[in-house]
């Protein structure tokens, strides 16, 4: 029977942390830490002596844990890169979903995979939901932006909603143009001769 | 007419000015290339990015692709540098607290500072932005020579996170890149004390890094890439140029910093303190003056003898590692065509001129900036310590 590994995730935001930490339930009986404050970072983990610390790869605050790595008096383990030894298509995998991972020197590679493998899948999801989040604000601002345009169109030509709205995909029709984009120059216009 | 759209990497600083002037003014659209520039939230991050292809090219701490060649630190793959993107552009500074103990002292004597950090009597942690970087260097050369009863130890801080380290006590001082030292002086009222010029007056601060190999696969894609990068730092560092410059870098998808605080680095006339006199910090950040693009072999075999020496390294394999990492040839191959003056050695003894000199070189002249380290030192590659 294997010892627990212990675990720090390096994560500000509370809901995201709890996704990573049940995804990583699933995946073994581990000793979990959540790290959301950056001050003090390489201490706080130096402190720990963690396995493995996974943080997210487009966190400004990973260059403190390169540091880690190099700090390590005689009586220290070293946290080394964990793509400097293992097995670099996993690496890959991990760079490509967005979180990299520290694990302790020599600490084997069939250890790791599991708990990697479900890190990987939650940050996938993670960037789906903020692809799916993006694309729903784009969405509602051009939403906005038509709306607009079709209150000036009306306004000005004293016609309703409707008409206002045939008028303004006529325009980009014609001029084979978005129609978020001519409501963008339409809203513009209005602004600067407004 | 199609472009060949290539990624770069880039980390928000002022001296990553090359690669976005190339694409904004168009010095790529000229050789047929279109930019995608990828900001990186850390260098580690900037380094994977490189090391798994998602970019071909980036903005790199001149000591990174040193370190890698000696087996140092993270990473996967060999890195090189196709050239030099700027010159210097540190500044070492303190929290106010040791401003205000360090008393009257002028900014920029790396000695004179050095004594006065001694005389505290305390301990101090100083905050840079990797732990392999010619901050780094800079320190661990400066002040064990300057202040032999020092103590400090440096951690790791991003820099836009400096200001607010120094204000929550985390660190007593830092070794940063513009724009932010002065962000921490505008927002922690920190002290500068020393540039880096100052201490080295020709340090390599970022090059243009690609993976080792991928120039000479792809020879056609890397001459483009490194005439428009350089035709870029030529215009980057015309005067006339800067106010567009600062404009530029202070847009929110690049710097997003005021673009004041940009100017400061690109004239060299920093505001030492939140109320302080602005002074003029000479040679205080290149990105052409002087061969300034130039991949010395001497200034990788610099690099590879401190960090030998702090690791234990053997010296004269590290300085050959080291040595091939700067592709001075790849520079003669595809620059000398594009009229940049060639040296007709890669290697010269650093820290050699008390002032400018012009020499020969290739085919014309060169005017080899001043080029000293604080204490008179001459790091000679052909005859290490």
């Amino acid at each position: 029977m294997h010892e627990k590994l212990r675990i720090i995730i390096v994560e500000r935001d509370r809901d995201r942390a709890h996704l990573i930490v049940d995804a990583l339930r699933e995946a073994g009986d581990h000793q979990i830490t959540v790290i959301g404050e950056e001050s003090g970072l390489a201490r706080r983990i130096a402190d720990i002596r963690p396995d493995l610390v996974l943080i997210d790869i487009a966190n400004p605050s990973r260059d403190m844990l390169e540091e880690l790595a190099l700090a390590s008096g005689p009586m220290e383990r070293a946290v080394a890169m964990f793509v400097d030894r293992s097995d670099q298509g996993l690496t890959r995998a991990a760079i490509e979903a967005g979180v990299s991972a520290y694990v302790v020197d020599g600490l084997r590679p069939e250890r790791i995979r599991p708990i990697l493998d479900a890190a990987i899948a939650r940050f996938h999801m993670f960037s789906r939901m903020r692809n799916e989040l993006a694309a729903t604000k784009a969405a509602l601002e051009e939403r906005k932006v038509i709306d607009r345009a079709k209150g000036l169109i009306m306004r000005a030509k004293g016609i309703g909603e409707d008409q206002a709205y045939a008028l303004l995909r006529k325009a980009a029709m014609d001029q084979g143009k978005r129609l978020p984009d001519v409501a963008q120059a339409i809203v513009t216009a209005a602004e600067i001769l407004g | 007419m199609t472009q060949d759209r290539l990624a770069l990497g880039f980390i928000p600083l002022v001296d990553a000015a090359p690669l976005i002037v190339a694409e904004e003014l168009g010095f790529a659209a000229e050789e047929g290339l279109s930019l995608n520039l990828r900001a990186a939230a850390s260098w580690s991050m900037l380094r994977d990015m490189l090391d798994f292809g998602q970019v071909v090219a980036a903005q790199m701490l001149s000591v990174v692709p040193v370190a890698r060649a000696l087996a140092l630190g993270g990473g996967t793959q060999q890195l090189e540098a196709l050239m030099v993107l700027s010159m210097n552009g540190q500044v070492f500074g303190v929290s106010a607290e040791i401003g205000q103990a360090l008393g009257d002292l002028p900014f920029g004597d790396p000695l004179a500072a050095g004594k006065r950090l001694a005389g505290l009597g305390r301990d101090l942690r100083i905050g840079v932005p990797f732990p392999f970087s010619m901050h780094t260097e800079l320190l661990d050369y400066w002040l064990p020579r300057a202040a032999p009863d020092l103590r400090f130890a440096l951690r790791t801080v991003p820099p836009p996170r400096m200001a607010e380290a120094l204000k929550a006590g985390e660190i007593d001082g830092f070794c940063v890149g513009e724009p932010w030292g002065s962000h921490a002086v505008a927002l922690a009222g920190a002290r500068l004390v020393v540039s880096g010029a100052a201490i080295w007056s020709q340090a390599p601060e970022k090059v243009l890094a690609t993976r080792a190999g991928w120039a000479e696969e792809q020879p056609d894609r890397a001459g483009r890439l490194m005439r428009a990068v350089w035709r870029a730092g030529r215009w980057a560092a015309t005067p006339q140029n800067r106010t567009t410059l600062a404009e530029l870098l202070a847009r929110p998808e690049y710097l997003n910093v005021a673009p004041d605080l940009i100017d400061r680095a690109l004239t060299g006339r920093l505001l030492v303190n939140s109320a302080g006199p602005e002074i003029e910090a000479p040679q205080f950040q290149s990105f052409d003056q002087g061969a300034a693009s130039f991949p010395w072999r001497s200034q990788a075999a610099w690099i590879a003898d401190r960090l030998a020496q702090r690791y234990g390294l053997r010296l004269a394999d590290a300085h050959n590692r080291a040595r091939a990492t700067f592709r001075s040839d790849l520079y003669r191959l595809h620059l000398g065509p594009a009229g940049a003056a060639l040296p007709r050695s890669s290697e010269k003894a650093e820290g050699v001129l008390n002032q400018s000199e012009t020499v020969p070189g290739v085919t014309t002249t060169l005017i080899l900036p001043r080029n000293r380290f604080f204490d008179g030192q001459i790091f000679d590659p052909a005859d290490p310590l």
